[in-house]
């Protein structure tokens, strides 16, 4: 290895020293506000060290890559989990016992996003999603007194454990019969074997791999544990877990379908629309059901990967630059609008020792908190995609290119999917603006300053990718470009 | 930059009408009407100050034109331009936009500084969607304006507003993802054609469309139009949005936000696709006929004042949608002419529906009666406006009515036949509307406060209006023909009359 190898593989190795001296600070002087301020500032020197990295763009070991494509994402990983922590800490000040191990484990599981991100071989993919996958075991159950927690990481752990080794048996019988583990050597392998031949095990071995990757992906009908696993985590880890841990193997996952060159196969390709327009119709469907505003956000993020697949499925078009621009884009939004709407929901929730986290219990917060309630009401206008705000954007790249491509089976399950999801966002805004009979004492608290810039912050986000997107959409272009 | 302003001054005027409650609540109404008063004004001096050949649009007959680019990626920009219609349109936005505060004067007990800046932030995106021709532009504003109309129902509504604000939402945003679906099908096309992304209108107007194509296309438009509009069998939100509404939100609702259907049509179904949509036209007719005598026959069966003045909506935007698509000169003037005078009619008679509950509490007909001897004053408006409505010529709704079945009958005879019941049928509701309320024995003796000089006055603009409309139309008439839709619309209307 080079020094510039070293230069390249820069935000891993920031992180991961940082990990240690958490570690260390942690054994031998155990104090929360200083554990909190470590991880922030290793997140922010993580952040800080993509700029060297990606002065030469490299192929580090077969293992990892850190080009233009995989250090954008770590940035957005490294400041979604930097959102996270700041947001914890209010979180966590309810919280009697230990808190320091907290930002051990978040520092732990982002670094675990951030090689998934910079994976191109399928050995560094699954280290990148255990490591994220087991730090976010104990993250789920940290208020372990409380038993929604316990059970909602128990379940995770069982469900998630097997999903992995499910996905481990796929890949086990991939090299069976292509002898490598690498991306693009798949692809060559893929080309030249005779498929016939192994007909059996290849089908067996996508199944597998697709089962896993929809595990985690959360994508109907892999999709079980999603609202149970939400509704228990602590909210700012539920957050983490919508955005980093799920767009974090998508960006994997895209990468292994560009540099395999996946998406030139028919099954393929049809599984997924399968998997699109089950995510679609059932996420939106199954959110109309909910009266908890976790649960209700679980289902969502179902229906958004749902949306998103859309783009996955339209990289075997003619436009697959353009495709790869707008999952790309779409990614970068869902994680603002999700993030944000999560650090609402933990803000809001958070009243004492439990979380009040039921629709009814926004009941008046439009006159109590004129605020926090215009934001929540902005991110989920977002999330129904209203123009002005990133997810409207979002919308548009998919549906420009799926016109462009013809494919209005996809496209009508997006449409009804979305008119159903206006239905949820503004019965949760209709809530927010109703008067509250009797002042019953249950006020939202002022949030801290802390909490207030992260999510007002995310807002600008928010509203910047959607009124101002010109200057990230041609990054983006010129990013997809090179990888398409 | 003055198009710019129009919008601007509003959405800054929301700001300031939510900010005046902190000093005082009754602030905000004020600073709302004087705002509104204010750009009909600036609108008004822009306009009498136009030379006429100022503009430096692209193509056709542009009073003013704005330009500057937005997001360069896909060929968006921020792109206004005004002509003969939108000025028009503009113009009403603003007047019955002024109407609207003030028949909401005291009908509004909390948050009035929020009501307020919702009100000025619809009329900001309704003057947007007249005044885009992005659009990918005219797509946010169609959507935008949406949320404060949302918010106005949600927040303000009487009882059933949860239900009908959902309704009229989810109705408007579906159909808004067809028309979007259609607009990006269209960009593609011009994209495939000419290599480059464009959501002008200009540049959209020339492109060469397969004519089965053009037709899903053109429907895409239609179907969100016409649920603006709204049209049968698309209608349903509007009898719910409208009698749940505040009275601002039921005036702006009626007097306003239909018309943004209507001048969809006019400007983009027809003129995008000249040729599908003249293929489509007898589809289009016999929807709009058949609203005529639905509207009709349902406004009847009615017992809610509101109820029934929505009912009577649709069935006078039929009027409008068979106006378009007759495809003549007269028919489409009377359609214009139908959108303004509709427009008076509709928002008096919705500010007399809010008047009567406020005082009374009910919209039920059947509690009403004899209330002309309690309050002399609004019976003889609300007598004023439902024989205009019910298109007593001498009157504007007559004069639009008659110009649309004038230029139906060269077209459709029988068509036009149908829709002329719709004049029986409207003499029908409208008289028992009057009978029911307003005369008959009177109730138990109520004190009850007639029209005070504000609610008069506001009257008395709109009476006026509709006069000038009934008996000189011509300057309307002459401002709207003074638009850039006429000529690829005309060329193909001619050359079928021609074959």
């Amino acid at each position: 290895m080079t020094a510039a190898d070293f230069t390249s593989l820069l935000p891993l190795l920031v992180i991961a020293a940082g990990i240690v001296v958490l570690m260390m600070q942690i054994a031998f002087f155990r104090q929360g506000a200083l554990s909190w301020l470590l991880c922030c500032g290793t997140l922010l020197l993580t952040a800080l060290s993509i700029a060297p990295a990606s002065q030469v763009p490299a192929q580090v070991t077969p293992l990892i890559a850190a080009d233009s494509y995989s250090l954008f994402f770590t940035a957005v990983v490294v400041l979604a989990a930097l959102f996270t922590a700041l947001l914890s800490r209010e979180y966590l000040e309810h919280r009697k016992g230990e808190n320091e191990e907290f930002y051990l484990l978040l520092l732990l599981a982002t670094s675990g996003a951030v090689v998934l991100v910079q994976a191109t071989h399928l050995a560094s993919l699954l280290l990148g999603l255990e490591l994220l996958g087991v730090a976010l075991y104990a993250l789920i159950a940290y208020p372990e007194r409380s038993e929604q927690s316990l059970e909602a990481a128990i379940k995770y752990l069982v469900l998630s454990g097997a999903a992995s080794a499910i996905l481990l048996f796929g890949f086990a019988l991939m090299y069976a019969v292509l002898g490598t583990l690498s991306f693009t050597e798949i692809g060559q392998r893929l080309a030249e074997v005779s498929l016939h031949e192994h007909a059996v095990l290849i089908t067996v071995a996508t199944a597998m791999v697709f089962a896993g990757i929809a595990f985690k992906l959360s994508l109907v009908p892999f999709h079980m544990w999603t609202p149970d696993v939400y509704h228990g985590a602590p909210a700012p880890i539920t957050g983490f877990l919508a955005t980093v841990s799920k767009g974090a193997v998508f960006v994997a996952v895209m990468r292994l379908f560009l540099s395999a060159e996946l998406y030139s196969y028919q099954g393929v390709i049809t599984g997924l629309v399968v998997l699109a327009i089950a995510s679609m119709l059932v996420g939106n469907l199954l959110a109309l059901l909910q009266d908890n505003l976790k649960r209700l956000l679980a289902y969502s993020s179902i229906a958004h990967l749902g949306y998103l697949l859309i783009a996955l499925i339209l990289f075997s078009s003619l436009s697959r630059a353009l495709a790869v621009e707008a999952a790309s884009y779409y990614l970068v939004a869902y994680t603002v609008m999700t993030l944000a709407a999560f650090a609402l929901v933990s803000i809001i929730s958070n009243r004492g020792e439990t979380e009040q986290d039921l629709i009814e219990d926004l009941k008046g917060l439009l006159w109590q908190r004129p605020f926090l309630a215009t934001l929540l009401i902005t991110a989920l206008l977002s999330l129904a995609g209203i123009p002005l705000t990133a997810g409207f954007i979002a919308k548009f790249y998919i549906v420009t290119i799926g016109a462009a491509e013809n494919t209005w089976l996809l496209l009508s399950a997006l449409i009804l999917g979305s008119g159903l999801g206006i239905y949820y966002y503004l019965r949760t805004i209709y809530v927010m603006t109703q008067k509250r009979e009797a002042a019953d004492g249950t006020v939202v608290a002022k949030p801290s300053i802390t909490a207030s810039l992260v999510v007002v912050t995310l807002l600008i986000l928010v509203l910047w990718l959607g009124i101002y997107p010109q200057q990230i959409m041609e990054y983006l272009h010129a990013v997809a470009s090179t990888l398409a | 930059m003055a198009l710019v302003n129009f919008i601007v001054i509003l959405l800054a005027g929301g700001v300031l009408a939510g900010l005046s409650e902190r000093i005082n609540p009754t602030l905000p109404r004020r600073v709302s009407l004087a705002v509104i008063l204010l750009d009909l004004v600036y609108l008004l001096s822009v306009y009498s100050g136009l030379d006429g050949a100022s503009a430096q649009a692209p193509q056709g007959n542009w009073l003013l034109y704005f330009h500057h680019t937005w997001i360069a990626r896909f060929g968006i920009n921020i792109e206004l331009a005004m002509d003969g219609l939108s000025f028009l349109m503009s113009a009403l936005t603003l007047v019955l936009g002024a109407i609207a505060v003030v028949s909401s004067w005291n009908e509004i007990a909390r948050q009035q500084g929020f009501f307020q800046a919702n009100i000025l932030w619809t009329l900001a995106g309704v003057l947007g969607v007249f005044l885009a021709l992005d659009l990918f532009l005219f797509f946010l504003f169609w959507e935008v304006m949406l949320v404060p109309m949302y918010l106005l129902i949600a927040i303000w509504g009487h009882e059933d507003k949860a239900y009908a604000s959902m309704k009229f939402f989810i109705f408007t945003q579906v159909s808004g993802l067809l028309m979007l679906l259609s607009i990006l099908v269209l960009v593609n096309l011009h994209h495939s054609a000419t290599g480059s992304y464009s959501f002008s209108y200009f540049d959209l107007l020339n492109t060469p469309l397969q004519p089965s194509t053009a037709g899903w296309v053109m429907l895409g438009f239609f179907i969100a139009f016409l649920v603006k509009l709204p049209g049968f069998p698309v209608h349903t939100w509007l009898p719910d949005a409208h009698t749940q509404a505040p009275t601002a939100g039921s005036v702006i609702l009626a007097g306003i936000l239909l018309k943004t259907g209507a001048y969809g049509l006019i400007r983009f179904t027809v003129s995008l696709f000249p040729a599908a949509s003249m293929a489509f036209a007898p589809i289009a007719m016999a929807l709009g006929a058949a609203g005529v005598i639905y509207g009709a026959v349902l406004a009847f069966a009615q017992t809610d004042f509101k109820r029934l003045v929505a009912y009577s909506s649709i069935s006078h935007m039929g009027f409008v949608l068979l106006g378009v698509f007759a495809w003549n000169s007269l028919a489409i003037q009377g359609a214009i002419m139908q959108m303004v005078a509709h427009g008076f009619s509709t928002a008096a008679l919705f500010m007399i529906a809010g008047a009567l509950q406020q005082r009374l509490h009910t919209r039920d007909m059947r509690q009403m009666g004899g209330l002309w001897a309690r309050m002399p004053r609004m019976g003889a408006m609300t007598m004023f406006f439902v024989v205009a409505s019910l298109g007593l010529p001498g009157l504007g709704n007559f004069v639009a009515e008659f110009l649309v079945l004038l230029g139906l009958f060269k077209v459709d005879p029988v068509l036009c036949a149908i829709a002329a019941l719709g004049l029986i049928t409207a003499a029908i509701y409208s008289l028992m509307l009057l009978q029911k309320s307003f005369q008959g024995e009177p109730g138990p003796d109520r004190q009850i406060k007639d029209f005070g000089w504000l609610e008069m006055g506001t009257m008395a603009v709109m009476v006026i209006g509709l006069i000038w409309l009934g008996i000189y139309p011509q300057p309307v008439l002459d401002i709207a023909a003074n638009s850039s839709f006429g000529s690829s619309v005309m060329e193909v209307a001619t050359a079928s009359l021609v074959k």
